[in-house]
């Protein structure tokens, strides 16, 4: 079905500006969609900033998202990919009693074999860090979960495109 | 009053230079920030703004005092009437109308009107003072985050803190209120920023790098279309708003009298072309015409020009103009495949884009599918539009008085009307010769809109004849502006439709709810009273030998006048297309 929903990343170029992320986020907020995540942040352009959005929509549905953010004043311009369209990456922190790690011999081979780093080690508690895809993310969850996890956090999806983002020639076509 | 140095502003916002006052204000001034913004709605060629006073915004007010020579500050009775003055004064003129409200209440009062500029596209400035920047956040007297409340019903909006902003923010509203596609753009000014001093110099905005407000049609979407509208056999024509926003008026002209394709229009669309034109077929949507609600499920070819395929305009979607081709003529490319599939969007401004896609036309005429359209009046003219505007019913009816009023301002005249019943029957039945004439709100269907509208209609275009027409259900959300009316002299007229009822919810509840009138009867005041209280001149009227010349009388009049006209209680619009059903399906009794 052309109609079913799936998971689509939106990735937004925008003006750096107090505000823009409640008119980019209401536009979800009015059409009553459920962001599952959004990340802010630099992009390569200096002084443009990169939303990256992740919706669970229909197709006909996100390419009116799109046009409604892409009308946006401060938006320089908005695309939308499906997730073969790009590379993308979560990123998750763990904090853990320190104890485990000397007594649990099993965590460290969580550790190795989940390809995660461990970011700092002190008497009470170790961070480990991992990046990559949500399931990843959520198997390295599921093995710790055990042990006790003391606190957790993960990021919102970031995402590169496989094909070039035309955006450079829009900000070239201004010459102000 | 040596800073008050700037000369007299011509009454327009049109691009003309101004030099001798441009080379001056190049040069820095050391002023404050409140000046500042007055000195920017000069430098825009604003005269006339509409608004209400407070403690946020107090500074602004002052300088507006010290430039009262130069910028005509009108003082609404409530903040909700000033932008819809603003809105009136914009849709009349087609420049930038401009509200201002104190923090708080102030601001959020203003948001009914900016959400139905938001919708109907019209261009405002809005500026709200706002409580000094070290109190944000912090629920101080009269805090209201207005920036995060208009943030979904403005096109843009901003918040200054320093002074040192005014000038460019300021600017740039201007700038984005009017281009593309227009809109509201609301600056909130915080109370240190409006004392502080500093630098100013004016310069207006001539583009933001990351908005194309006019995108320019493409040589192939212009070809695509001229193949489908030359061998189209029953091409419609239905146009909106974007005609008059884009001055595409005489080049829409041009291409129906050129290509012979009957044109329909949207209720933002009236009075785009005269309604007397041949080619004009009337009005779509759910009180529209018989005929071309009909035959939009019987075209070959359906163009849309400027207009965004409101659910009022197509009934339910899955049946609308299904065996058409669809070409939109659109500026927004948001508005392309958003409600209805096209099968070729020209995205472009109106004008530029008829004005490139005449030429490519062939010279036709569609006499028969023409005549398919007067067929569907005669029988909508026999069931419906005899009865309304020649009654032989004892009541008077809305349709007769529209028709009184066609006839005393030979079509002259700008309608402003409110929301409901009287509204459709003015759309329907109003007579235009001139564009600009048919203000109302369409969009967000405002109730209380009309009165000041019409207020800011009439302020902008004086020579012209402005005339509200109005329910008494609507008239009495915002009856307070009587009183802007009486200080301001302005000579609106207004005719009060009244039934005793908020008409169209009457309407509906006899249609669809077994005639449960849910809180929809209304007893009234004595308007004629309230009007005299104001010292405007007025009349009411109940029988159909007193309606001619009390509507003769007013016209005539070169003030405000009052006329209350008491009609049938339990009148109802027909045509319509009940909610869900396809246009096809419009119902005539």
């Amino acid at each position: 079905m052309k109609d079913d929903k799936k998971l689509y990343t939106i990735s937004v170029y925008t003006e750096n500006n107090i505000g823009l992320l409640n008119r980019i986020s209401a536009i979800f907020q009015r059409r009553h969609i459920n962001i599952e995540s959004l990340n802010t942040s630099i992009s390569e352009i200096p002084d443009v900033s990169r939303f990256t959005v992740v919706v669970r929509i229909t197709e006909s549905q996100v390419k009116k998202i799109i046009g409604q953010i892409a009308k946006q004043v401060e938006v320089i311009k908005a695309f939308y990919h499906t997730d073969d369209e790009i590379i993308y990456q979560e990123s998750a922190i763990f904090k853990i009693a320190s104890e485990l790690l000397f007594e649990e011999r099993q965590i460290q081979n969580i550790v190795k074999e989940s390809h995660s780093r461990i970011v700092t080690v002190n008497k009470e508690f170790f961070v480990i860090e991992k990046s990559g895809r949500r399931s990843e993310i959520d198997e390295l969850f599921e093995n710790l979960k055990p042990f006790g996890i003391m606190q957790f956090s993960r990021s919102g999806r970031i995402a590169v495109s496989k094909d070039k983002m035309k955006i450079s020639k829009v900000l070239n076509a201004f010459k102000h | 009053m040596k800073k008050n140095q700037v000369t007299k502003v011509r009454n327009t916002q049109t691009d003309q230079p101004r030099t001798s006052k441009r080379s001056q204000m190049k040069k820095s001034i050391h002023i404050s920030g409140s000046e500042a913004v007055v000195r920017c709605l000069i430098e825009e060629g604003v005269d006339v703004l509409y608004g209400y006073p407070g403690g946020a915004i107090m500074p602004v007010y002052d300088e507006l005092y010290k430039f009262q020579d130069h910028i005509h500050h009108v003082l609404t009775r409530h903040e909700q009437g000033a932008t819809h003055a603003a809105q009136g004064y914009a849709r009349i003129s087609g420049r930038v109308g401009v509200a201002m409200a104190t923090s708080g209440p102030g601001a959020t009062n203003l948001v009914t009107g900016i959400a139905d500029a938001q919708i109907d596209s019209t261009p405002l400035v809005c500026i709200t003072g706002q409580v000094a920047s070290h109190l944000l956040g912090s629920d101080a007297f009269q805090e209201t985050d207005i920036v995060g409340i208009s943030t979904p019903v403005t096109k843009w909006n901003h918040q200054i803190t320093k002074a040192s902003e005014i000038p460019e923010v300021m600017a740039k509203a201007f700038y984005i209120a009017r281009s593309g596609r227009p809109g509201p753009v609301l600056i909130d000014i915080t109370k240190d920023a409006q004392f502080e001093e500093f630098d100013f110099s004016y310069e207006k905005c001539k583009g933001v790098r990351s908005y194309n407000p006019v995108p320019v049609a493409t040589e192939n979407s212009l070809k695509s279309a001229a193949d489908i509208i030359n061998s189209a056999k029953k091409p419609m024509i239905v146009w909106g708003q974007g005609v008059i926003l884009g001055k595409a008026e005489k080049n829409l002209i041009e291409m129906i009298e050129k290509t012979g394709i009957p044109a329909a229009w949207t209720i933002l669309g009236a009075s785009a072309i005269p309604t007397s034109h041949p080619l004009n077929v009337g009005m779509v949507g759910m009180h529209g015409n018989y005929g071309p609600n009909v035959l939009t499920n019987e075209c070959d070819v359906l163009i849309a020009i400027g207009m965004r395929f409101d659910d009022r305009v197509t009934g339910n979607l899955d049946s609308y103009a299904k065996q058409a081709k669809v070409i939109h003529l659109e500026i927004d490319p948001a508005e392309v495949d958003k409600n209805v599939k096209t099968d070729v969007a020209i995205i472009g401004d109106a004008r530029d884009s008829l004005r490139r896609l005449t030429p490519l036309l062939r010279e036709k005429e569609h006499k028969e599918w023409l005549s398919k359209f007067t067929e569907f009046y005669k029988v909508e003219f026999e069931t419906v539009i005899d009865a309304d505007i020649n009654p032989t019913k004892e009541g008077l009816t809305m349709g007769e008085v529209i028709k009184e009023i066609n006839s005393c301002t030979n079509g002259d005249a700008a309608v402003v009307t409110d929301v409901g019943q009287h509204q459709m029957i003015a759309c329907r039945y109003a007579k235009f010769t001139q564009t600009k004439s048919n203000i109302t709100s369409g969009g967000l269907g405002t109730m209380g809109f009309a009165l000041p509208a019409a207020i800011g209609a009439k302020m902008a275009e004086p020579e012209r004849e402005v005339i509200a027409v109005i329910g008494d259900g609507g008239y009495q959300m915002t009856i307070q502006e009587l009183g802007t009316i009486f200080q301001q002299r302005c000579a609106v007229k207004i005719v009060v439709l009244n039934n005793e009822y908020l008409g169209m919810v009457r309407q509906w509840q006899q249609l669809f709810f077994d005639k449960r009138y849910a809180s929809t009867e209304m007893t009234n005041p004595d308007f004629v009273k309230i009007a005299e209280g104001y010292s405007i001149q007025s009349k009411r009227v109940s029988r159909r030998e007193d309606l001619a010349p009390a509507v003769a009388e007013m016209v005539a009049s070169d003030q405000a006048y009052f006329l209350e006209v008491c009609i049938e209680k339990e009148d109802n619009v027909f045509p319509m297309i009940p909610t869900g059903a396809s246009v096809s399906d419009i119902r005539l009794e």
